[in-house]
């Protein structure tokens, strides 16, 4: 019996160059990092104010930090297979099959779970409590928890580049190709692993939003009354507490096939193949929209703020955001209409599925209203925000037409499929998120981020995408299917190396905003904002402090109506009479703590040895995990009170430094 | 004034909480937030369940071969583990009571009563499984049986996992006495308990009682 | 399906210029240069439903750009309506206008679903010929039933004559796809597929896998060959005169895994072994077994 169980010294890829060269790269920053930490003397600092914080908006921005970093990886993932298929004619190019399959699954598994995921999840974090106007979600611990989770997963992704494999069997593991028969390796025990244990940090966060959202809400903050994001993250969240559970209870499945001999989905004994498809993919369609909700609020946002407008239709947004939370359970067989499921069925579902391009098209007609009339300012965000309708408008034209099934019999798998999801996620969710990190960085850090970079950046990635991407439209429609590690047809190299120089210039927009963050922290002080509303916005996170207090709102604002912020600038302009009194009280806000990330480090332990079949040490990060919380429910204190004359002189403070009236005979 | 006013954001609203007149009342209490939160959590754990009811009807009639559900099913043995699980809710409730009452003996008389009678309902469906698997039926002989074994199991697992919660529970009552955090948990692990019997009663449906109807059996 | 033209209209110039680039591009856009009916008929429906909603698609891009040009802040001319939030009658408009497109759409998809039914035989004077396809670890078997016949790697079809396809897979999933014929469909193991397809002009046709299947998928395409009847008995009677036979044992050898097979004929078939296939009595194909440590991270030995 062997103590480290499948663990040998066969398991570094000591005759993998490009895996032993980047883990070595990988390994050197990462100790780089923690080395200037600890002769920095930051690592108490750290400790106490980041890593142990269950402040909303510190954990939304380690969850941001996580998904660009990830983005990274991800992206060197995409650079290396453009090149490998640039370069495959004929020939096997530099990348082995084996090698290869594990760089494009951990592309989608990286980019879906672990940058959009995070990306969407931290932004929502961070605005979402400012917009209701209250001062943290309804479980800052969970919410810590989560976030500490979902890093995990990502930290086993990443082991996997030095210690086995990764899975080679794409971003969602279809048996029996993701069997142990077929797949005998550890490759797709990481994925199972990794995404089990983030997958329970995003349900904590789902559970932890939609409370947020239902129950926490400033005085007179009506459901009618909330800023679009919150909408759509409330739908985004919903979504995830019915979506996931379920690739949850698939992914258990596939587990007990691989590890207890089950057969749910091998092909002998009777096990259902088709079962597999129909599960991930009740999960997967809703994953789509919880990624790109989140951006239509953005969107709706910021055409509303940079247009001076309200955004056109807010009720008629409301009703369409609600209508693809719904309609988005309905359309999963779209993923598998070549399976033979008969005309009746690929109709309906196509049919369903076409339905939902009815309350998108509503949004994008919402949104040009909301130009309309108005002051536009061309700002970053305001970019983004544009070339997404366009390129939005696109990439849902083509994923109709894939939802037109003699359509799909033609396209599905091929490339043009992988050109319009590209066109969807990238034009709709990254780009959203990016306006998002533009739009909400000066609240987060008090300065804003470098115009000029971040308009290089915006368009070395909008030329770098039409050149990537549009070239795989028309290889799909040369027969060209998706994975190829080598092609014989001469016909398909000059567009891919087109694609290969889109995916260049994307590269020199990665840069850019790279640069645009540098700089932009060398230079806060010129880029400083005092008022806490730099952009004239219209919802409540601009009417604290940039960065907000610890406890976001002095006092709690009280809504009146919709726009509640712009209400109560205009209200201001109108009336001159000066700020009325009001009475300080005292906050009392959630203490840190550790529980998070020592619940993170065991559910590390269990996944590593759950992949590597050592039982002692996986039992050992249960108890553990469960140790953390009983540690946790028996603290005395959960809360530190701030004294309200701390909270008076703060916000006293704050006003004069925002140029804002003190409130006339205000009283601690 | 008038540039300073602009950018004021509490300059007409400025009321604290609950303020009079303007709609919703602001932040709800924590125990409304901490039992809706775990409500939430709760239909996120029935969806899971719905996935394993799914597969299990799908793969019902997967046997390979093997046993079919009319065949290894005992009715009357999962009478007796179903009126141990429904007793033990009773006697969870009760604790629930005692509770509010604040009354450490019988919260803890009642929790005990919880803890045995959940622990009978675990050992009760160990045993079944045990003589399933010593029969060579266990849960890689077919389709079918993965998903009995899944679908049931994974119920299983939910009430150890409560029967771990639940003894935490009692010693922290013993240590702490009736805190309100402490309150909010008993009632959180009163609605976990109680969805795992509405979990349980389908699963006696679906699982055992059409499982042994021939009529179904046979669609 | 029939072999009449297909009943749909006919694009409108917009979408052929619009296409015109990649329809200029030849024989390359395989999609789009069908030779046979359903894949012509796939292609009709194809442009049809980007015409329909390119007409909508079109407007709203040139809006986004007009509008937010316009509206500039410097732009001194654009008269500005800051509080223009709501208009009954615009709602009204962007509800129907998506709505009735969808319902033109919806319309496509019902009728282009059950007409191009893979499963749906093509009507022909000829009888159609059948071909037994099995998806193995890497690389294509086909079988012909009635000529007692089998090829790896090489499909040889008659022209003008439908094929009606019957498909399964040893081991993992794949999908069935000749680009210039039409439909692609899944394989997958312990359970059979149909599909039908027919080719209009001879000649030699690309045939893949398009679904990925394992470290040796990109190597697993084949020749179609479209020729006339009679060089396809001339063919059949070719194959039969020499060659090794298919059998259950030479069937399990070929499910082994390998990579980039070159093609090559059986000169006979057991009768029944596509049956024996589907129902499983022939187990399904082994994975993999070489590599330093199979089960941390298992590798083929490329063959190229």
């Amino acid at each position: 019996m062997n103590l480290l169980g499948k663990l040998t010294r066969q398991a570094l890829p000591l005759d993998q160059p490009i895996q032993m060269v980047t883990s070595i790269i990988l390994g050197l920053v990462i100790a780089g990092v923690i080395a200037l930490v600890l002769i920095k003397g930051w690592a108490p600092y750290l400790w106490r104010e980041w890593i142990t914080s269950v402040d909303h908006k510190r954990i939304g921005v380690m969850y941001c930090l996580l998904g660009f970093v990830m983005l990274l990886r991800g992206f060197s993932d995409a650079l290396l297979m453009r090149g490998q298929q640039a370069l495959a004619l004929h020939s096997n190019g530099f990348l082995q099959p084996e090698h290869y399959n594990q760089i494009f699954s951990a592309h989608g598994t990286i980019m879906i779970f672990f940058v959009a995921m995070p990306l969407v999840i931290g932004m929502m974090n961070f605005v979402v409590p400012l917009q209701l106007g209250v001062r943290d979600v309804a479980f800052p611990t969970l919410n810590s928890v989560g976030f500490w989770l979902t890093a995990t997963g990502a930290l086993l992704v990443n082991i996997s580049l030095v210690l086995g494999e990764f899975a080679r069997t794409g971003w969602l593991p279809y048996p029996p190709l993701s069997e142990l028969q077929y797949s005998p390796g550890v490759g797709v025990d990481y994925y199972l692993w990794a995404l089990q244990i983030s997958g329970i940090g995003t349900l904590l966060t789902g559970i932890n939003l939609v409370t947020t959202i239902l129950k926490m809400r400033a005085p007179g903050m009506q459901y009618l009354r909330m800023p679009m994001f919150c909408w759509t993250s409330l739908a985004s969240n919903l979504l995830i507490i019915a979506a996931f559970p379920v690739l949850t209870a698939t992914l258990a499945m596939l587990i007990l096939d691989r590890y207890l001999g089950f057969h749910f989905f091998t092909n002998d004994h009777g096990g259902n193949v088709m079962m597999f498809m129909n599960l991930i993919w009740v999960w997967g369609h809703p994953e789509v929209y919880i990624l790109v909700l989140p951006a239509f609020g953005v969107f709706s946002e910021i055409f509303s703020t940079f247009s001076s407008k309200p955004l056109f239709g807010y009720r008629s947004m409301v009703a369409a955001t609600m209508v693809i939370c719904i309609i988005s359970f309905a359309v999963w067989l779209h993923h598998f209409f070549t399976m033979g499921a008969g005309a009746d069925v690929n109709a309906f579902f196509g049919i369903a599925t076409t339905i939902i391009a009815v309350p998108t098209g509503v949004k994008v007609f919402n949104w040009l209203f909301t130009m309309y009339g108005g002051t536009v300012r061309f700002t970053t965000p305001m970019l983004w925000s544009t070339a997404f309708i366009t390129t939005f408008v696109l990439g849902g034209m083509t994923g109709v037409l894939l939802a037109v099934p003699p359509a799909d019999f033609l396209l599905h798998n091929s490339l043009f499929l992988v050109a319009h999801f590209h066109n969807v996620i990238i034009g709709g969710v990254v780009f959203g998120l990016f306006a998002g990190y533009t739009y909400w960085f000066p609240k987060a850090f008090g300065f804003k981020l470098h115009e000029g970079w971040g308009k290089a950046a915006f368009w070395f990635w909008l030329v770098g995408f039409y050149l990537a991407f549009m070239p795989l439209y028309v290889l799909g429609l040369m027969g060209m299917t998706r994975r190829m590690q080598h092609y014989d047809n001469p016909a398909w190299q000059p567009w891919l190396l087109v694609a290969g120089a889109g995916a260049l210039l994307i590269l020199v927009g990665v840069l850019c905003q790279a640069a645009q963050l540098v700089i932009s922290i060398r230079r806060r002080e010129s880029l400083r904002d005092v008022t806490g509303d730099p952009w004239d916005g219209r919802s409540l996170e601009w009417s604290t402090a940039s960065p907000p207090p610890h406890y976001n709102f002095a006092i709690l604002p009280n809504v009146e109506g919709e726009d509640a912020y712009w209400g109560i600038k205009q209200a201001a302009k109108e009336t001159s009479h000066p700020a009325d009194a009001v009475e300080y009280e005292h906050i009392e806000m959630p203490r840190n703590s550790p529980t998070g990330v020592v619940c993170a480090f065991f559910a590390t332990v269990m996944g590593f040895a759950l992949i590597w079949h050592i039982w002692w040490m996986a039992i050992l990060g249960l108890l553990g995990a469960w140790a953390t919380f009983v540690v946790f429910a028996w603290r005395d204190h959960g809360e530190d009170e701030i004294p309200a004359e701390r909270v008076a002189r703060e916000d006293r403070e704050d006003r004069w430094r925002r140029g804002l009236p003190a409130y006339e005979g205000a009283s601690a | 004034m008038t540039t300073a006013a602009v950018a004021d954001p509490n300059h007409v609203t400025a009321h604290g909480h609950g303020a009079p007149g303007h709609g919703d009342g602001g932040p709800a209490s924590k125990r409304i937030v901490v039992s809706y939160g775990f409500w939430i959590f709760l239909l996120s754990d029935i969806v899971m369940f719905s996935a394993f009811f799914a597969s299990y009807a799908v793969l019902q009639g997967a046997t390979s071969g093997g046993p079919s559900g009319a065949t290894i099913f005992d009715r009357s043995y999962v009478a007796i583990e179903t009126a141990c699980l429904l007793l033990s809710s009773f006697a969870c409730g009760m604790a629930g009571l005692a509770a509010k009452a604040r009354n450490t003996l019988m919260f803890q008389l009642a929790m005990a009563a919880t803890f045995v009678l959940g622990a009978a309902f675990v050992g009760l469906e160990l045993k079944e499984f045990a003589g399933l698997v010593a029969k060579g039926d266990g849960p890689s002989r077919s389709a079918f049986l993965s998903g009995f074994f899944a679908l049931v199991g994974c119920h299983g697992v939910h009430v150890t996992a409560g029967l771990i919660w639940l003894t935490t529970m009692m010693a922290q009552v013993w240590a702490k006495g009736f805190r309100e955090d402490i309150q909010r948990r008993i009632l959180c692990f009163g609605l976990f308990w109680h969805a795992l019997d509405i979990i349980w009663v389908a699963v006696f449906t679906v699982v055992y009682l059409l499982g042994t109807t021939p009529m179904v059996t046979t669609l | 399906m029939s072999d009449r033209q297909p009943f749909w209209i006919k694009p409108p110039r917009l979408v052929a210029a619009t296409l015109a680039p990649l329809v200029l591009c030849g024989c390359s856009t395989a999609v789009l240069n069908p030779a046979g009916p359903i894949g012509a008929a796939d292609r009709t429906i194809l442009l049809d439903s980007m015409a329909i909603m390119l007409a909508i698609v079109i407007p709203t891009i040139l809006c986004g750009w007009g509008f937010a040009w316009w509206f500039r802040a410097s732009n001194t001319r654009a008269k500005r309506l800051p509080t223009f939030a709501y208009s009954g009658s615009i709602e009204l408009v962007v509800w129907s206008i998506p709505l009735l497109t969808i319902l033109l759409l919806g319309g496509v998809i019902w009728v282009g679903s059950h007409e191009l039914d893979p499963a749906e035989p093509i009507a022909s004077p000829n009888k159609a010929v059948e071909v037994q396809v099995v998806s193995l670890d890497w690389k294509w078997l086909f079988i012909y039933p009635n000529e007692g016949v089998a090829s790896v790697n090489r499909l040889v079809i008659p022209v003008g004559t439908p094929v009606h396809f019957t498909l399964t897979s040893a081991s993992v999933m794949n999908s069935f796809f000749i680009p210039r014929l039409g439909s692609m469909i899944y394989t997958m193991n312990g359970m059979s597929d149909q599909l039908n397809l027919k080719a209009d002009k001879p000649g030699i046709y690309a045939g893949l896998s398009s679904h990925f299947s394992g470290d040796g998928f990109s190597g697993m395409h084949f020749a179609v060959d479209a020729v006339t009847p009679a060089d396809f008995a001339a063919w059949s009677a070719r194959v039969k005169s020499s060659g090794p036979a298919l059998t259950t044992a030479s069937y399990n050898a070929l499910a082994k895994q390998s990579l980039d097979v070159a093609p090559f004929t059986y000169a006979s078939a057991t009768p029944g072994l596509f049956e024996n296939i589907v129902n499983q009595s022939i187990a399904p194909g082994p994975g993999p077994k070489s590599g330093p440590v199979p089960d941390v991270s298992p590798r083929q030995e490329a063959a190229r």
